[in-house]
């Protein structure tokens, strides 16, 4: 029996690391996913005002911490039965668009981009983003750090800031824009639409047009069938901020639809002993363990699993690159993890149409952007798209709005299961018997576990490149036989 | 010339401030010509044994972010400590605490019952909680012992400069960056980044005498953007907080809560803010100021909102279970 | 040997401190456990100290002023009973029993009621045991990490 033990894991948010067992034929027997890492947001929220957890929940993670601000600030004007305006409503939509536009940037340009336009087993050293600027040129990388930026400038001109805001209050949202910045925005989206459309076409040009990139995308190792979950409007398109959740099945059937208050009716966790994260599951299949197929509970909620739950994208020229994305991967539902940095793809060109749609709504830069609530607070849930996944905050309260109970259900959380059995596959389908793994195996298993962006994105500017570990095989006294770092 | 080292590494934080630091947009670069990086977890590829194998004192600047919350978390800073000449609590959580620190209100027995037992969606019949050895057919699997409380990284090793900030403003760690670079070192032991007074100070909002009949919620009131939020009778923090981030949040029509930790010379925060909120209640009369005050709500979470591990007790006693 | 607290007792210079003196001129008996630091006037007593005593081994703290009307200085003692105010319910959320925090107005002539305090507030805190902060909790862990409890 050898072992092999990756950590850290590098590049999510937090701490992770992989354990590999090795049978005696030399194959992989197991493989394990633990997270190393616990706050205790459910515990010490207890006790807060509950208008308060809106600015304590976006430390949870500081990529997304718009997510769960917007997630947090829904579930308390649920508590306090309150529905904010239109303009508040439209106000926090557009920066969640422009939130989701530079989160999907930095996560395609930085973690993903460097496997495809520089080669899996490239060379670690320039495996990154400054790599892939060599590669493609310095004006392509201005364009990418200029629109990281413009999504967040726009952030925080609606909010204040560009990272931790505080912004959402009951009822609506603190401040609003002026006619002045809300014309400021149009051609910052505009640009943005640019801008999706030249990632398009570098995804065409450095992936699609890469047969082995093709292959490997449709491989086996990286395929994962389960169930795909994911926020869909009133027409059954992807929203990031509101909607139903729609649960779709392994071949792409609906079978659950339900308002996100509702979310404990459909979805359980449970725990392991190895690892500090819990695991969700729908609660109508059970826990069947880590398998996949109809009949498992495990789900993900990924872009991917958004794309394949909803009918369609909201906005015209998304909308043609999903038809055309399904078209070339042999339609729907699709189960290629690594096809998730397409629908990343897909979504960077929605969210950027819908600033532009937002921005040009004279209502967004109203001056009614708060409903002052006037019911005795109580219980509510609040659900948005996280980038990486469905995300449910849902709060308890006593008569005054003091938490009493608060239970969170985080985007990444949801593919704690998807995400272990994706790293087993892949590592199962590069580690061979007999031949130590190279560098490049090393980073084919990577690749599995950063389709899902797992709650940190590296940003646009990342020095040099890639997730660090260190593979240590020992033989089952503990004596070293080969070590590979990176 | 060579060029120096920098570590940034996180512990139990969100990682916003690694972000911050990416947040320089262009002005990475410059970084890049000052620096070689040689650990930074998000984003390169050096590990932990790399960094047990420079020599001590070798990396130039490591800037610590996230509190020390786990045996993983505590070994790092020992291990960063030794091998840098100067580090930095880079961030609220490594500087007094962060939101983390919020934990220190419970026992930490609580904290694991309710993520892994209580928490409404979790199914656990079994009563299954993590452990920090797991035996499996093929081998023991191991997690990091974590704390019963959340400590600052200066509660843990010896720290030369505070750079504070949920996160840090990108022009201060930018400036205290470059300036520690360049050889300009403040005494040890400063605060960088920021400045020496309240943010009363740097706050663009009339003031104009505080005395407060009536405490109000921001849940049912919309403020005045212009006047001072404390004469509007809002709870906030700026008077016992370091300023320096240019009142982003009071900047939103909301409460600072105090995320820059206490002014020069203050120890405890919470403390000092609790002293300020209550002396100007405008009443003499026991039973009014009673009824005044009863209108803030959780004064301790707000008051030691970021600051908790920082403060004189730590965190709140717990009676031993018989 | 059982559990004797240590109480610090903060006096304000004018009248609680001339009544604590009283106390002791009339040679009244009372429990040795409260260490007096005197102040000028109770409303220069900021909760930090409070806060300093109790991580420093006190089991209780008492802070005593001049009746409300009479402060020396007008309205220190106004202060005080403000801060007072919050500072009972934020040790009431860090798990600092109510009895271990006391205010009380001592006059001058009060040596009486100097006596009957103090022999009442040791009598309570000595009931609670002895007060161990979240620092001093931490213990094992800290001594073992290197670090400052």
């Amino acid at each position: 029996m050898k072992r092999i033990t990756i950590d850290p894991i590098t590049r999510l948010e937090g701490h992770g690391k992989i354990e590999i067992f090795l049978g005696d034929d030399g194959e992989v027997a197991d493989v394990f996913f633990q997270v190393p890492e616990l706050r205790g947001f459910e515990k010490f929220c207890q006790g807060r005002p509950v208008h308060e957890l809106s600015r304590i929940v976006p430390k949870i993670c500081g990529v997304c911490p718009g997510a769960h601000h917007l997630a947090s600030g829904k579930a308390i004007d649920a508590v306090y039965s309150v529905d904010p305006p239109p303009t508040a409503k439209k106000l926090r939509e557009l920066f969640y668009s422009a939130h989701f536009f530079h989160s999907h940037i930095a996560h395609f340009y930085a973690l993903a981009a460097p496997d495809f336009v520089l080669g899996p087993d490239s060379p670690p050293a320039q495996r990154n983003i400054l790599g892939v600027v060599a590669k493609v040129g310095l004006a392509l990388g201005g364009e990418v750090i200029k629109h990281r930026k413009i999504g967040q400038d726009i952030q925080a001109t609606l909010a204040g800031h560009q990272t931790h805001v505080s912004w959402c209050v009951p009822g609506g949202v603190s401040k609003g824009i002026t006619e002045a910045e809300r014309q400021e925005i149009i051609p910052l989206a505009k640009s943005s639409i640019e801008f999706a459309k030249t990632s398009i076409k570098v995804f065409n040009d450095v992936v699609l047009a890469n047969k082995g990139y093709v292959d490997l995308i449709l491989s086996e190792p990286y395929k994962l069938v389960d169930h795909s979950m994911g926020l869909v409007d009133a027409k059954g398109k992807v929203n990031f901020y509101d909607g139903m959740v729609r649960v779709v099945d392994t071949a792409g059937k609906k079978i659950a639809e339900y308002a996100p208050k509702d979310y404990l009716q459909h979805v359980e966790e449970r725990v392991e002993q190895f690892s500090y994260l819990k695991y969700p599951y729908l609660k109508a299949k059970g826990w069947k363990g880590f398998v996949e197929g109809q009949d498992s509970g495990v789900y993900s909620a990924t872009p991917l699993t958004r794309l394949n739950a909803a009918d369609g994208m909201a906005t015209p020229l998304a909308q043609s690159e999903y038809e055309r994305f399904y078209s070339t991967v042999g339609g729907k539902p699709c189960h290629a993890i690594l096809a998730n940095h397409w629908a990343r793809i897909v979504e960077l060109m929605y969210a950027a149409e819908r600033m532009l749609e937002l921005a040009s709504d004279p209502e967004v830069a109203g001056p009614n952007f708060r409903t002052i609530p006037t019911a005795t607070p109580h219980e509510g849930v609040g659900t948005v798209e996280a980038p990486r996944g469905t995300l449910t905050h849902h709060y308890v309260t006593d008569d005054r709005g003091i938490v009493t109970d608060a239970n969170l259900i985080v985007g990444t959380t949801n593919n704690n299961a998807p995400i272990s059995m994706s790293i087993k596959k892949a590592a199962q389908g590069v580690i061979k018997r007999g031949v130590a793994p190279t560098q490049g195996a090393l980073n084919m298993i990577e690749m599995a576990f950063r389709a899902y962006d797992p709650c940190f994105s590296c940003a646009t500017h990342s020095l040099s490149g890639l997730a660090g570990f260190e593979i240590v095989i020992k033989e089952q006294d503990g004596t070293v036989v080969h070590r590979i770092a990176r | 010339m060579s060029k120096l080292k920098l570590a940034i590494y996180w512990a139990a934080g969100c990682g916003g401030c690694d972000v911050s630091v990416l947040d320089l947009n262009e002005r990475i670069l410059k970084v890049a010509e000052i620096f070689d990086i040689v650990l930074w977890p998000i984003a390169a590829d050096f590990k932990y044994a790399d960094v047990e194998g420079y020599p001590d004192g070798s990396i130039d600047v490591c800037l610590f972010n996230g509190a020390i919350r786990s045996a993983e978390n505590e070994h790092l800073a020992h291990l960063l400590r030794k091998k840098s000449k100067i580090l930095v609590a880079y961030g609220a959580c490594a500087h007094i605490g962060g939101i983390p620190g919020l934990a220190n209100f419970f026992r930490h027995e609580d904290v694991v019952q309710q993520v892994y037992k209580k928490a409404v969606s979790t199914l656990n019949p079994e009563g299954t909680i993590p452990a920090e050895r797991t035996a499996t057919q093929y081998g023991d699997l191991t997690l990091p012992k974590l704390f019963g409380r959340v400590r600052t990284l200066d509660q843990v090793v010896k720290v030369d400069y505070y750079l504070p900030g949920c996160p840090p403003v990108v022009e201060q760690a930018w400036g205290a960056i470059t300036a520690l670079a360049s050889g300009k070192r403040p005494p040890a032991g400063s605060v960088v980044g920021a400045s020496e007074v309240s943010l009363c100070e740097e706050c663009k909002r009339k003031k104009a005498e505080k005395k407060i009949r009536e405490f109000k919620s921001i849940a049912t009131f919309q403020p005045d953007p212009e006047q001072c939020l404390l004469e509007q009778g809002i709870v906030c923090c700026g008077p016992a907080t370091r300023a320096g981030c240019g009142s982003r949040c009071v900047n939103a029509n909301v409460p600072c809560r105090g995320c820059y930790g206490p002014p020069a010379g203050v120890v405890d925060q919470g403390a000092k803010l609790l002293s300020a909120v209550a002396s100007i209640v405008d009443s003499e009369d026991p039973t009014e100021i009673a009824r005044i005050l009863a209108a803030i709500d959780d004064p301790a979470g707000t008051f030691y909102r970021f600051s908790l591990p920082s403060s004189l007790l730590r965190g709140a006693q717990h009676k031993e279970t018989a | 040997m059982s559990f004797e607290p240590k109480i610090l007792g903060i006096l304000c210079n004018w009248c609680s401190y001339a009544g604590a003196d009283l106390a002791g001129t009339a040679r009244l008996q009372y429990a040795p456990n409260l260490r007096v630091v005197r102040v000028m006037c109770s409303g220069r007593v900021d909760p930090s100290l409070v806060f300093k005593a109790f991580q420093s081994g006190a089991d209780g703290v008492l802070i005593a002023g001049c009746h409300p009307g009479d402060c020396h200085y007008q309205s220190g003692n106004y202060k005080t009973m403000r801060r007072f105010e919050l500072l009972k319910r934020t040790v009431g959320q860090l798990g600092i029993e109510p009895e271990r925090v006391r205010l009380e107005w001592v006059s001058a002539s009060e040596g009486e009621r100097w006596q009957s305090v103090v022999n009442d507030m040791t009598a309570k805190v000595r009931a609670l045991g002895p007060f161990v902060p979240s620092s001093r909790a931490l213990g094992a862990e800290a001594a073992s990490a290197g670090g400052e409890p």
